[in-house]
């Protein structure tokens, strides 16, 4: 296999496997975790579940001032990587372009010299969150190969982007290659591993500020 | 022409003066990296040169790359060191056909063994050899007896150099490159559909002054001509930076000269001179006068894909893909669902209480 051959593969049939996988294992993680359901709650309502959900899916995305004190590090790192996932992923133009291509929609791009530095900082920030689980004796002991897998899927799509960019090291067209096999590879491991959160996190939040609103109390 | 007369008694001959003959000596040496003391080394080396025995084949191909080396509109150094070397063979330039240009062939092989310069252009059929013959020879025979003799050969074109269009999907004729059959000497790919003429001849140059072939990537070809990315030099790089692109062939942004990214440009995969060089005597090169680069220069270009579509889309179509899997998944889902249910009621239905005189452990 050539490396224009590569490319293809990539391009073309890999990335439909990738799709299929990722669409089809996220569709039956959220019905199994909505299917599973509640038991009915047959006390009296003594406020709303509805506006309790809403509200705690906004404040638990905010940091309050004791848990900000105490995981400063998790918490601040953990929004630059995140915000930088975002920047790298939906704000460069190649990228707008694929979105374009599949979805239909598009939208303007930032100039790609604040994209590269963002695909920096973003980088760093993983690496940093990754140093910060080997070095804490409570994070390590929590640490499975889930959680190492999920930061590699994570990492290697910047990591193969930043360098396809740059061109380091390899021939552009194999590092484009590597770069969307990465991709891939994210899209794969997604629906088995924690990187459902980006699905069940606001449904969890949902579902935790619901039941507090409805027995009338603050979450 | 004499075949002793050197590189330099031919190009005076011809009218090219000291002075041009200097300008294109500081050219080549430049663009091949090469540091300005060399300027003098180059001069001297082409002045003494004799002119190298050239035997030119053309297989499966279709004489642009010859055109694109001889149709220069006023004669140029390059031009006229092509003229001068000895190309004792080669069958669309030639003026003797039949039997009388084998044997010239035959001559200058047997003249010049070990010594001459193979050009190829054009792959060769490997599945069924009649598919392309010159005088009852097959290709690859021609191909395999010529390379035996030859001091190093040159691969014009990306139908030489990578099996270019005649090898595409579903490559009828078996066609592959040069470098597929031969194996024991230098090759030198120059790719491009068609390469540019001033590379063939650097090339050339640089055998003749250091008696080697210059310095290759990987794929074979120069550095010197093919060591950067159309993208890394082409002049509408800062509009790629800024995000600013041509959506189609006659909007605001392609007007105003815009990236062609979003219309296929494959620059960025595609190591080429064309941004610096350029074509027709340097006046421009496809993307300057707005059309997408289609990475003739690479292996596999015509199968890359279409021209008109941007390098980082996908090949197969996405969203039927999706449409089915969230169609497989929602069964897939539900069922689950229906069986982590029933399996939720089923411990509900095989739960026993457990009253107070089941823990009495007097019993």
């Amino acid at each position: 296999m050539t490396e224009t051959e590569f490319l293809l593969w990539v391009r073309g049939p890999a990335l439909q496997i990738a799709t299929i996988v990722f669409v089809l294992g996220i569709v039956v993680r959220i019905l199994q975790m909505v299917m599973l359901g509640r038991k009915a709650n047959l006390a009296e309502a003594r406020g709303s579940a509805l506006a309790g959900g809403l509200r705690t899916m906004v404040t638990r995305s905010v940091p309050d001032r004791g848990t900000f004190q105490r995981s400063t590090f998790t918490i601040v790192s953990g929004y630059i990587f995140h915000i930088g996932l975002f920047v790298t992923i939906f704000l460069y133009a190649p990228h707008i372009l694929l979105i374009d291509e599949v979805f239909g929609v598009s939208w303007p791009a930032l100039p790609t010299p604040v994209v590269d530095a963002t695909a920096v900082v973003t980088i760093i920030a993983l690496l940093a969150v990754l140093i910060h689980r080997i070095k804490d004796p409570v994070m390590r002991f929590l640490s499975g190969f889930s959680d190492y897998l999920v930061w590699l899927v994570t990492f290697l799509p910047l990591f193969t982007g930043y360098i396809a960019f740059h061109r380091i090291g390899l021939s552009p067209p194999m590092l484009i290659a590597l770069h969307i096999l990465s991709v891939e590879l994210l899209m794969v491991v997604f629906p088995f591993t924690k990187l459902m959160h980006t699905f069940s996190l606001f449904i969890a939040r949902y579902y935790n500020g619901a039941i507090a609103g409805y027995k009338g109390v603050q979450s | 022409m004499s075949k002793d007369e050197t590189l330099g008694e031919a190009l005076r001959r011809q009218g090219v003066t000291r002075r041009g003959f200097l300008k294109f000596c500081a050219a080549t040496a430049s663009m091949m990296a090469l540091p300005p003391s060399m300027v003098p080394v180059i001069a001297a080396a082409l002045e003494s040169a004799r002119r190298p025995s050239v035997i030119w084949l053309s297989f499966q191909e279709c004489t642009g790359c010859t055109e694109s080396l001889t149709r220069s509109h006023s004669p140029t150094v390059e031009g006229l060191i092509f003229d001068s070397i000895s190309l004792d063979y080669h069958h669309t330039l030639q003026a003797a056909s039949g039997s009388a240009a084998e044997a010239a062939r035959e001559t200058a092989m047997e003249e010049n063994h070990g010594k001459y310069i193979l050009v190829v252009d054009g792959s060769i059929p490997t599945d069924n050899p009649g598919y392309s013959t010159i005088a009852g020879i097959s290709n690859r025979d021609m191909l395999e007896d010529a390379a035996k003799g030859a001091a190093a050969i040159v691969s014009v074109g990306t139908c030489a150099a990578f099996g270019g269009i005649p090898a595409a999907k579903p490559n009828p004729t078996g066609a592959v490159s040069v470098s597929d059959l031969v194996h024991d000497k230098p090759i030198i790919n120059v790719p491009g559909c068609p390469p540019i003429p001033v590379v063939i001849t650097g090339v050339l140059a640089h055998y003749l002054t250091f008696g080697t072939i210059p310095e290759l990537d990987d794929l074979k070809r120069p550095k010197a001509y093919y060591g950067k990315s159309i993208h890394d030099r082409c002049y509408r790089r800062p509009f790629y930076d800024k995000g600013l692109f041509a959506e189609t062939f006659d909007d605001e942004g392609a007007r105003k000269g815009w990236c062609l990214y979003k219309l296929g440009c494959k620059g960025p995969t595609t190591y080429n001179a064309c941004a610096t060089v350029k074509w027709n005597e340097g006046t421009s090169f496809p993307i300057e006068s707005g059309h997408p680069c289609l990475g003739c220069s690479e292996p596999g270009f015509w199968d890359g894909g279409s021209f008109y579509r941007a390098i980082s889309t996908p090949t197969e179509d996405l969203s039927k893909a999706a449409v089915y899997a969230v169609g497989a998944g929602a069964v897939a889902g539900v069922a689950l669902g229906a069986m982590n249910r029933a399996k939720k009621q089923k411990s509900v239905d095989a739960h026993e209480k457990v009253t107070i005189d089941d823990l009495d452990k007097e019993k």
